[in-house]
């Protein structure tokens, strides 16, 4: 049918039926969101309310979104997570014992007899309670207007605030463990706020689990502030359940001279979604992004990093990898900006993409805009098979095809989880990236 | 050396093997004792890397006629990773890097997949740093490049001596060195040929693939043959070397074509 709009100006495009539908999902979601906090807090989830009801959830319409199909999402009915407790052995394999601060949370609420912050060393401050959240920070980093953070931030529970004083090294790593348990689907909002103050340094390990869960979604957001001259190692480990949906947002700015590091692995989900923001406010700001996506089976798997400089002398080095097996998908886009005003900037960017199946499928797109005329910026793509002549090398030397293959995936895996910081941990994701492929 | 009455380690019979359906081996012949260095020199396209890769099991090649014992046994009822286990080695012309493998993991892992093979227990990490590192010595290699991803960033002189330590753990009973000694600077050179020397016993074989004399002043040979088009047109003592560098590859053309006119 072909709609004629005559001269009226005030004609609304009509609303197919399924646009219909994904608001009456929305709305849905809506109700059921909680709205606690204080009055400062409340007009942050106002906001935030009326940005989501005015956006709308986006389809493969919407540029971001191309690649993505939500669908699968927006056809499951997520009823509100309630609050609910595990015991301690339930997580027993997830906790680790080189990170003796332990914040735990479940279904979105604060877990304390799952965590450990009895004695915290000096210059950590840790808040669970979205009360005692910083007001001047909380919901104010950038990217707060994109739609599913907006929704976090409409929704949230409980807030991880993890906090490090001026001048203080937290020596240990930080272990923050969101997870999800129940068997009918429902919908999570994990919220993190990381301040970092000037001269700081800390190591934060976030990572995203279920424990017998059911189809469920996890829509997170962590925001990250780093003060002048701090540092943040921050690992990213996303192994929700093969059943669930993720969709997580890392916001973070840096202030002169900071150093921020992000590894994120993104192994679970049926579909996956991973957004890390970074914005250097200032100058002199050096900024690691190491990825790695393992998909397989019918596994969709996305992230799109943006990177955007506003300032001189800044560095950037980013390497993204995706294993694809079976019929999977993975999607890499990632942006970096670099405006007129960062003369200096010096910006690598790698995406390489290991396909092994004839079926799996990556979606890569390198996005480099440089206004500035005194840069160094470099990108590439690769897109590729395991080799034949590699895998010949390691027979010559006596291990047989399989072998070599895993050999060949391990490496190519290893190059982003031997960034990690605990050896267990490392041995443990090797592990469960090759049992994935094999 | 040259031992009366030693055991055949690898003979190879009238053996011919394309690649992409274009002949390049084309009737070769050649017998290998326990104990002999041999040597196979040639011009550019002979065929002399092809025959070292369809030695190895590379699947690229195709072999279509003749055959190739290797102790008594069919060498192509063997995959590739089954030859390397019972003893064949080829030292590879452009070792392959492998980003992300750290050397002494793979390396433990080559090693162990021979032990099992000969039935002994696999050495855990422990013993096999030790061993590792005393071998380490025969080529002379910083214990740095162990825990360096598989020749990766590696000089041209660094990959060819770590091809060189596979060889000293695998010690394997026929040794196939495919231009060893291509693009290394003479004190690289002594260091490879030091190593092979040293690993070169009464009860294995070293087979020398080259296209220079030079790498024979410190790996002598017992034999030398001279390939062209696919075959081996003469063979000889070093002297044979000798008079090749001295006279270049046409002259074996013309003295073979000179024989078979006679």
């Amino acid at each position: 049918m072909t709609l004629h709009v005559a001269s009226t100006d005030t004609v609304e495009k009509p609303m197919s039926a399924a646009d219909q539908d994904r608001q009456a999902y929305l709305a849905n979601l809506l109700a059921q969101r909680s709205s606690g906090g204080p009055d400062w807090l409340s007009e942050v989830r106002d906001r935030a309310l009326s940005i989501v009801q005015e956006r709308g959830l986006p389809n493969n319409r919407d540029e971001d979104w191309r690649f993505t199909d939500l669908s699968g999402l927006y056809k499951t009915t997520f009823a509100a997570a309630a609050e609910a407790s595990l015991q301690p052995q339930d997580i027993e394999s997830l906790m680790l014992a080189d990170a003796p601060v332990r914040l735990v949370f479940v279904n979105g609420f604060y877990a304390s007899a799952l965590s450990t912050v009895e004695t915290l060393p000096a210059g950590l401050s840790i808040q669970t309670l979205v009360n005692a959240a910083p007001a001047a920070r909380l919901g104010q980093q950038q990217g707060m207007t994109e739609v599913f953070t907006a929704l976090n931030t409409a929704s949230f529970e409980d807030v991880a605030v993890i906090q490090v004083a001026k001048n203080q090294v937290i020596e240990a790593p930080i272990h923050l463990l969101f997870l999800t348990t129940g068997e009918s689907p429902i919908v999570t909002y994990p919220r993190g706020l990381v301040i970092a103050e000037d001269n700081s340094e800390v190591t934060l390990i976030e990572e995203y689990a279920a424990v017998g869960a059911a189809t469920y979604f996890t829509n997170a957001v962590t925001e990250v502030w780093l003060g002048q001259n701090a540092q943040l190692h921050h690992h990213r480990i996303q192994r929700e359940a093969k059943t669930a949906f993720h969709i997580g947002k890392t916001a973070v700015s840096q202030d002169r001279d900071s150093r921020y590091t992000l590894t994120s692995l993104s192994l679970g989900g049926q579909m996956s979604r991973h957004n890390p923001l970074i914005v250097p406010t200032a100058e002199q700001t050096n900024t690691i992004l190491n990825g790695l996506t393992l998909a397989v089976d019918q596994q969709v798997a996305d992230t799109h990093s943006d990177l955007s400089f506003t300032g001189p002398h800044c560095t950037a080095q980013q390497v993204h990898k995706c294993i694809v097996d079976d019929r999977a998908r993975a999607v890499f886009n990632g942006k970096i900006f670099v405006p007129k005003l960062a003369q200096q900037t010096n910006a690598s960017q790698l995406s390489r993409n290991l396909l092994l199946s004839a079926k799996a499928r990556v979606d890569t797109k390198p996005q480099l805009e440089i206004i500035a005329d005194d840069v160094k910026c470099a990108h590439g793509a690769t897109v590729s098979q395991l080799d034949d002549e590699e895998v010949f090398y390691l027979q010559s030397r006596g291990l047989d095809r399989d072998s070599a293959c895993d050999l060949l995936v391990e490496g190519f895996a290893a190059e982003i989880i031997e960034q990690l910081p605990i050896a267990e941990q490392r041995q443990t994701l090797l592990d469960a990236v090759l049992s994935q492929i094999r | 050396m040259i031992i009366a009455n030693s055991d055949v380690i690898l003979s190879v019979r009238n053996l011919t093997a394309d690649v992409d359906g274009t002949p390049i081996l084309k009737g070769l012949n050649l017998e290998i004792k326990a104990g002999e260095i041999h040597a196979i020199m040639g011009p550019n396209g002979s065929g002399k890397s092809t025959f070292s890769k369809v030695l190895a099991g590379h699947p690229a090649y195709t072999v279509t006629g003749g055959e190739v014992i290797y102790k008594g046994q069919n060498l192509f009822d063997l995959d590739p990773e089954e030859r390397s286990r019972s003893g064949v080695f080829l030292a590879f012309q452009y070792p392959l890097e492998i980003p992300g493998v750290s050397n002494l993991d793979f390396l433990r892992v080559s090693f162990n997949s021979k032990r099992k093979h000969e039935g002994l227990d696999e050495l855990d990490v422990f013993d096999f740093d030790d061993l590792v590192r005393e071998r380490l010595d025969v080529v002379k290699m910083d214990p740095a490049f162990l825990d360096r991803s598989v020749n990766e960033g590696f000089s041209g002189g660094e990959k060819k001596r770590n091809e060189i330590l596979q060889m000293a753990l695998l010690a394997p009973t026929l040794a196939i060195l495919d231009e060893t000694d291509s693009g290394l600077d003479i004190d690289a050179l002594k260091i490879v040929a030091n190593g092979v020397n040293q690993l070169a016993k009464p009860e294995n074989a070293t087979l020398m693939i080259t296209h220079y004399q030079r790498l024979l002043d410190y790996i002598v040979p017992d034999f030398v043959h001279v390939m062209s088009e696919g075959k081996i047109l003469t063979t000889g003592g070093k002297e044979l070397a000798q008079e090749l560098e001295a006279r270049g590859y046409d002259w074996v053309k013309a003295e073979d074509v000179a024989g078979v006119a006679r």
